[in-house]
């Protein structure tokens, strides 16, 4: 798998089927869902439990708005993610390309598949710091596999968004 | 919670009634403190980059905050009014932060 940017576009070439069908579940993955810890670690608590008026309010006007902003951005990434239908039975690699106004939205969209992932499989702070782990074994590695590849391509993005020349 | 950029000065009040307003009001001008919590999933220059652009911080600071964060598990960012602290912490959110708002002591 390669990754450059050409003008407004960040593409990644050379993706292998396996890796196309990671991206492909991004916007699954970031679905908090069906767990009560991805719920929490996505839409956390402004204060501390006992300053209760400030949760509630919270709750009320900015945990909606919350959700709007976080969904605008799993829908971007989807959007561009459907440029990988129709290779999913397929062996070749292939090129995902990314408008690179998009960057924020896959960079928060990265970020809140990362989140949902580790908070459903309680990952210890040593399980994140092995990005050496083989995905091949069980679930739970490959889901760390996941959070560390997406995390891979957050520090790409962002270098790219960062960088002067191409700012 | 919403943010405005008017700045409300309560007038003068004097009927006991009143004053249990003026204490909440008193209240609420305390400093508030912004907060960020270490998170291990979240990237060093993912926050470092969020820090910039929710404070317009130099890069500089802002790893200064996020190394603070990291090594001492907290850093406060930010210490003002409510309205705006309660601003950043709702700008932190929208970045996936874990960010809360506190009175200082």
């Amino acid at each position: 798998m390669e990754i450059c940017r050409h003008g407004d576009v960040i593409e990644i070439s050379d993706v292998d089927p396996f890796l196309a069908e990671l991206l492909r579940q991004i916007p699954t993955s970031a679905k908090p869902d069906d767990s009560p810890e991805a719920q929490q670690r996505l839409f956390s608590a402004p204060a501390n439990d006992d300053d209760k008026e400030i949760c509630a309010e919270w709750k009320i006007y900015v945990e909606p708005e919350l959700r709007k902003l976080f969904q605008s951005a799993i829908e971007t990434v989807a959007e561009d993610l459907e440029q990988l239908n129709g290779n999913e039975k397929s062996v070749r690699n292939c090129t995902l390309k990314i408008p690179a106004l998009h960057a924020d939205a896959w960079l928060n969209g990265l970020n809140q598949a990362r989140l949902a992932i580790a908070a459903r499989c309680n990952f210890t702070d040593g399980e994140l710091g092995d990005q050496y782990r083989s995905p091949i074994g069980s679930r739970r590695d490959l889901s760390l596999f996941q959070v560390n590849f997406y995390g891979f391509l957050q520090e790409f993005i962002l270098r790219e968004i960062n960088d002067p020349r191409t700012s | 919670m919403k943010i405005s950029d008017e700045n409300a000065v309560p007038g003068t009040i004097e009927s006991p009634v009143e004053e249990t307003e003026t204490g909440t009001e008193d209240e609420l001008d305390l400093p508030w403190q912004v907060v960020v919590h270490n998170d291990p999933v979240n990237l060093m220059s993912y926050v470092t980059m969020v820090f910039q652009r929710v404070f317009g911080y130099p890069r500089e600071k802002a790893e200064r905050h996020m190394l603070e964060v990291h090594q001492n598990g907290r850093s406060i960012l930010w210490s003002g009014v409510r309205e705006r602290a309660e601003f950043y912490v709702q700008q932190l959110h929208g970045h996936l932060l874990l960010a809360t708002l506190e009175k200082t002591n």
